[in-house]
């Protein structure tokens, strides 16, 4: 059985890095794209019109493109053509950190719009009554969003939330296609050199992300169980 | 690497999951193409008919035309090939093959067999045959024409930045051998660097010195080879495993080839224009 995996005992496949540049990458779009996320609904619910218009589009353009063209956008049409670039040109890594920032940037303008919506139909969980009471205390629009809404949104929302991280994570092995080292690049190197062992190949990623997804979605949904509002 | 020991165990569980619920895949199943004959050769001659792997998308060796007609080196090959196994071009279908699924074709039957830029090695012979090689390849470097710094691969030194397709054979030999003084730029296409290689996003390319010639040959003028290839790919023609008779039988045609000189007229008619030196045709092996 193990002469089966032998070939993973190549130096040149680090497979505990590959998968931890994904694990980066998942951890730093999440974050930012909760927080974008977050920005956004309070966009699309707020009294301004111009403001919800923004909202409206930007949600309704970003999440009908395909995640693939958004992210060879960042690096060809944004990097390469207009020579926006996140890392300084003279560091001995900066193509490996542009990648990943590019990357990272791409990833959250994607996957903020998916946030917002769910977002948007947990606010439309809290009970009217909540807001009026609290526009009754005299508090003003954002007040209202982050100190009344917002937080009972949050928390009813947690499961849908789960099911956008969870696609976050499978969804970075996009960005390979911009040179970001992680685990689908590993693959393709393996692909290449192991053709008498494929079915392997991709198992052992495979079981990669479910080690990865399993977790995540069993302590999110713990985490939704805890914090729900019990109306 | 005792966390590479966990994953194999892991995936020796899953594996052992996948075989009982039989949805393993990769049954070794014998179908021998649509004729029923037993090996290539016999097709050919029974049913004037062949189905033949190459890429689409490689100028200079096997590119689709506009005009859905197919050019370029590896096709001149196929072509010359498939006649001398009594099949003329009206009998070709040609069948894009992708460097990831070419062992895949060759097993299932989908081609006979399959010329694309198709490096030997000892891996790829557990599972297809090989003839030839009909060309061998050195990995080399493209820079832009007016470019004077990079001469060879030991001139990449001084954070140069190098591009190349993602998972490819030479790109996994830039991190190996380079990795300290240049940073490599991994692509999903040779297009997409030689984009980066024109706009200045990176300094050079590389792959097989051939194909580059084919892009360099695309934009005249803007860039050019280095020309100090420092590897050896050898090109084979894959077909199925242990089909002795049908690789006799292309290695001849291969040899023919060479000999009456339309393996350089091939060569020159599909790279010559990038200023690449044609090299010596190689002796079978």
């Amino acid at each position: 059985m193990s002469t089966l995996f032998d070939f993973l005992d190549n130096p040149n496949y680090d497979l505990l890095g590959a998968f931890w540049m994904t694990i980066k990458l998942t951890f730093f779009s999440a974050i930012g794209s909760l927080i974008w996320g977050t920005i956004l609904v309070g966009m699309r619910v707020s009294p301004v019109p111009i403001m919800r218009a923004f909202g409206t589009a930007y949600v309704n353009i970003f999440r009908n493109t395909p995640l693939t063209v958004i992210i060879v956008f960042t690096s060809l049409g944004l990097s390469s053509t207009l020579g926006i670039n996140l890392a300084s040109a003279d560091s001995t890594t900066s193509l490996e950190d542009n990648a990943f920032r590019l990357a990272i940037l791409g990833f959250i303008a994607y996957t903020a719009t998916f946030v917002c919506e769910s977002l948007r139909s947990g606010i439309n969980t809290v009970p009217v009554g909540q807001a009026e009471a609290a526009r009754a205390l005299g508090l003003g629009f954002l007040q209202v969003l982050t100190l009344i809404v917002l937080p009972q949104a949050f928390r009813s929302v947690i499961a849908p939330l789960t099911n956008v991280m969870i696609a976050l994570l499978k969804n970075t092995t996009v960005a390979s296609i911009i040179g970001v080292a992680e685990a689908s690049l590993l693959m393709s190197d393996m692909i290449e050199n192991e053709s008498d062992s494929l079915l392997l190949v991709f198992l052992i990623f495979a079981v990669g992300f479910v080690i990865l997804v399993l977790p995540l979605g069993l302590l999110l949904g713990w985490v939704a169980k805890k914090v729900e509002v019990k109306r | 690497m005792r966390l590479n020991r966990v994953l194999r165990m892991s995936a020796a569980v899953v594996a052992a999951g996948l075989a009982l619920s039989a949805c393993g895949g990769g049954g070794s199943d014998a179908g021998s193409g649509s004729s029923g004959a037993k090996n290539l050769v016999a097709k050919a001659k029974n049913d004037k008919k062949l189905t033949i792997g190459i890429k689409f998308d490689q100028p200079g060796l096997g590119q689709k035309q506009s005009d859905g007609s197919y050019a370029g080196f590896d096709v001149d090959v196929a072509k010359y090939i498939a006649k001398e196994l009594g099949v003329e071009e009206s009998g070709i279908t040609w069948k894009e093959a992708q460097s990831a699924q070419r062992e895949d074709l060759i097993k299932k039957g989908e081609v006979d067999f399959i010329v694309a830029t198709y490096s030997i090695t000892d891996k790829r012979k557990n599972d297809v045959s090989f003839a030839g090689p009909y060309f061998i390849a050195h990995q080399d470097l493209l820079v832009r024409a007016d470019s004077t710094d990079i001469t060879g691969p030991e001139s990449l030194t001084g954070n140069k930045k190098l591009c190349s397709v993602k998972g490819s054979t030479p790109a996994q030999n830039v991190k190996e051998k380079y990795a300290k003084e240049v940073q490599l730029e991994e692509r999903g296409k040779y297009t997409d660097c030689v984009t980066s290689l024109l706009n200045k996003t990176v300094d050079a390319m590389t792959t097989d010195d051939v194909i580059l010639a084919g892009y360099a040959a695309q934009q005249p003028g803007k860039l050019k080879l280095v020309g100090k290839g420092f590897t050896d790919e050898k090109y084979g023609v894959g077909l199925k495993k242990d089909d002795t008779e049908s690789v006799t039988a292309i290695n001849n045609a291969i040899k023919k080839m060479q000999q009456d000189g339309a393996w350089k007229a091939a060569l020159e008619k599909n790279v010559g224009p990038s200023g690449y030196k044609i090299p010596e045709p190689p002796a079978i092996s």
